[in-house]
């Protein structure tokens, strides 16, 4: 049968423009970041400093969480608690009630992708302002991100100019980069105007300062979470880290690792809502710790490695398969290397369990985490935990994907290859029987030859060539 | 320098391309090393691996540590192969009763050109015309074993080749095992575009370490017609340097 996520896939790979709009980008990033680390032993050591980093976050999760609690209360953000990206939604809600906002100015964030929150929010008749260019262009195309840093990455710019044309027809028609971001630019400047509430992603939250860091190009998340007296952040929880010293080299890491930039336009250091007698800032800040399976996918000590990620992009920047389909193939917030091992544990390996196996295990994306996130070997566990049908695994869905008929193959392959009588019977069988080899190999042969069996098996071709069998 | 070795000689050329088995052994016994190969060994187990079915490749994995039980390098003519024995080996024994056997094991396990070239050292003397060459190598070779240089390092040994590397030479080329069956779509346009960027070279031979990538871009460029002549580096290298058929 063929599964919804490999029909997307035949469709993407049919569109041309698509295609060759996301692998020019993706080859345009990939440059970028290797200038970005002339150095190679300089990259990793930041890359052993990122994975020692993260890697406590995610192993002192529960205490950070707690003192990145008490410190953002002593600052005077209020903290909320999600587990749920519909618990997370009704939170926004409830404030922007609470504060009487029709609607929201959004910057980038790929927390309020993963909890729905502009469709939710429309369905209670509050409208999410995307604030992101990138984020503008999609919203205005009516689709999805497709990358996680570069939301609209698949679209060329004369597609852009047309929505551009479409949606704006008072403007002046703008074809060149400097005029598409002119025109963002002001419109956008016009919806900032008395906006009462303002929605932000997080970087990296510091549990000892209770610091919420945002980076960002555009200035528009500055704006979102400075102009409006509400701001709200929204958090997966392991976004959490210990102390404001390990802020510079995760910076350093995620910037060059996501665009080459040795430091984004915008560094935001949130600390708390605007003091008495300051002039500026937010009158009431909130931050949401969304959870969604992260605490699941932290019990397991290998999976758990998933949870360093830093959202920088790079391992699907450099990943063969996603220059190919692109995001939106894969159907999920989250595409990609990092997609394909967080998606399956989010939801489960029932329903996402397929994106283990969109992946040669080529080892491109772990080559580039600025985190060390063995990527291919959790893919392989994934692809372990999808049909082991035993274990009181915790991840999602375990076992859920063994098809007996599959299991009983695998078991006889086993079976053979672990008796070696057995399996030179079969492979002098098979040459013997070489004329009757099939020429068609479904689905190998649909773009390729299958390569013929030898007339005689290496085994037997060894002792007659004299190849002793033991010391 | 080691004066016998095993040969590891994986069930893909045992059965689809013994010639390049043959042309391994005769490499590194034309350089004085005693080859054995043992009759007892079948497959590194890694489809089972690779496909979740973690029980079904310990078993075969058990069954090749039994066929090579002497503390002798065991050389593998594929670094996806070696990477299975050397790499995964310990992790999927660890806490058996064979974890210690798997780490000795993993330890002896030696990829065809880095023995060739780091351990060896071979002296090579080319016999054949002058040639374009492109080189592709496996992603095993170069980012679970780092032994991607081991193959240029061997092929400059040889006076009148010319190597090229065709463009992207750093992607993967879409073989990955059960992914070409799994994900065929995908894996059929990654072999597409790397079977340009290897017909832009020119080139009027491929070589490679592994026959796995080797069987997806010889079996993609025999279907769309063309393309160089496909060889894993053994057996391109013994023909270059015997005086065989
Ligand atoms: S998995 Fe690694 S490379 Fe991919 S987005 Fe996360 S941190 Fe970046």
């Amino acid at each position: 049968m063929t599964s919804e996520f490999r029909l997307a896939i035949g469709a993407a790979l049919g569109r041309e423009r698509v295609r060759t709009n996301i692998r020019k980008a993706m080859d345009g990033l990939v440059s970028k970041r290797a200038a970005a680390f002339p150095d190679a032993d300089e990259r990793e050591r930041l890359r052993d400093q990122g994975e020692a980093i993260r890697g406590e976050s995610v192993a002192r999760l529960p205490e950070l969480l707690e003192e990145l609690e008490r410190s953002c209360t002593r600052n005077g953000i209020q903290v909320h608690w999600a587990e749920t990206g519909e618990d997370a939604n009704r939170l926004v809600l409830d404030i922007l009630r609470h504060a009487g906002a029709t609607a929201l100015l959004k910057g980038k964030s790929m927390v309020s992708e993963e909890m729905g929150l502009n469709e939710f929010l429309k369905h209670q008749g509050i409208e999410a302002v995307e604030t992101d260019l990138g984020e503008l262009i999609i919203q205005l195309a009516g689709e999805a991100p497709s990358h996680i840093i570069a939301p609209a990455i698949h679209k060329d710019r004369a597609e852009v100019a047309a929505l551009f044309r479409e949606h704006y027809p008072d403007e002046p028609p703008a074809e060149r980069i400097e005029e598409m971001t002119a025109l963002a630019r002001r419109v956008m400047r016009k919806r900032f105007r008395g906006m009462t509430a303002g929605l932000s992603g997080v970087n990296f939250a510091v549990a000892e300062t209770g610091t919420l860091c945002l980076v960002e190009n555009e200035g528009n998340g500055r704006l979102c979470t400075t102009l409006p007296d509400l701001h709200i952040a929204v958090m997966g929880i392991e976004k959490v880290i210990a102390r404001l010293d390990q802020v510079p080299p995760l910076l350093t890491l995620l910037t060059r690792s996501a665009t080459g930039q040795p430091i984004t336009t915008y560094v935001n250091f949130i600390s708390g809502p605007r003091r008495p007698g300051e002039q500026d800032g937010p009158r009431a800040v909130h931050l949401i710790l969304l959870d969604n399976g992260r605490s699941r996918i932290r019990l397991d000590p290998e999976l758990s490695a998933t949870l360093r990620c830093i959202r920088c992009a790079a391992c699907m920047n450099h990943c063969p398969v996603y220059t190919r389909l692109g995001g939106h193939a894969y159907g999920t917030v989250y595409p990609g290397p990092i997609g394909s091992i967080l998606e399956p544990q989010i939801h489960g390996l029932a329903e996402r369990g397929e994106m283990a196996e969109a992946s040669s295990l080529c080892g491109a994306c772990a080559e580039v985490c600025p985190v060390r996130i063995p990527i291919p070997r959790l893919l392989n566990r994934l692809r372990f935990e999808a049909v082991n049908a035993q274990a009181d695994s915790p991840t999602l869905g375990h076992g859920s994907r063994r098809l007996a008929g599959q299991a009983g193959l695998w078991r006889l392959w086993a079976w053979t290859c672990a008796h070696p009588r057995i399996y030179r019977t079969l492979t002098r069988l098979m040459t013997a029987l070489r004329q009757l080899q099939p020429s068609r190999i479904k689905p190998w042969t649909d773009t390729r030859e299958a390569p013929r069996i030898a007339n005689q098996d290496l085994h037997r071709q060894a002792r007659a060539a004299g190849f002793t069998d033991r010391l | 320098m080691p004066n016998t070795v095993y040969f590891f000689g994986t069930c893909l050329i045992d059965l689809l391309f013994p010639r390049t088995g043959l042309a391994a052994m005769r490499l590194l016994k034309r350089a004085g090393v005693r080859v054995i190969f043992p009759q007892g060994q079948t497959c590194c187990g890694q489809p089972a691996y690779n496909a979740g079915y973690r029980d079904e490749a310990r078993r075969v994995a058990r069954a090749q540590l039994d066929a090579f039980p002497a503390a002798v390098p065991v050389v593998v003519p594929s670094a996806s192969c070696a990477g299975m024995l050397k790499v995964h080996y310990p992790l999927l024994l660890a806490d058996t009763a064979d974890a210690a056997r798997a780490d000795a094991f993993a330890g002896r396990v030696v990829e065809l050109t880095d023995f060739l070239t780091r351990v060896l050292d071979v002296r090579l003397t080319d016999l054949g015309p002058p040639i374009r060459v492109a080189v592709h190598n496996s992603c095993s070779s170069r980012r679970e074993l780092g032994v991607a240089d081991a193959t240029r390092d061997l092929l400059r040994r040889l006076a009148r080749v010319d190597l090229v590397e065709p463009e992207r030479a750093h992607e993967c080329c879409g073989f990955g095992g059960t992914f070409a069956i799994k994900q065929p779509e995908i894996s059929a346009a990654m072999a597409a575009d790397k079977t340009s960027a290897i017909a832009a070279t020119g080139a009027a031979v491929l070589v490679s370490q592994d026959c796995g990538c080797l069987m997806n871009l010889g079996g993609t460029f025999a279907r769309r017609g063309g393309g160089p002549v496909i060889k894993h580096v053994a057996e391109f290298i013994w023909e270059r340097t015997s005086h065989d058929e």
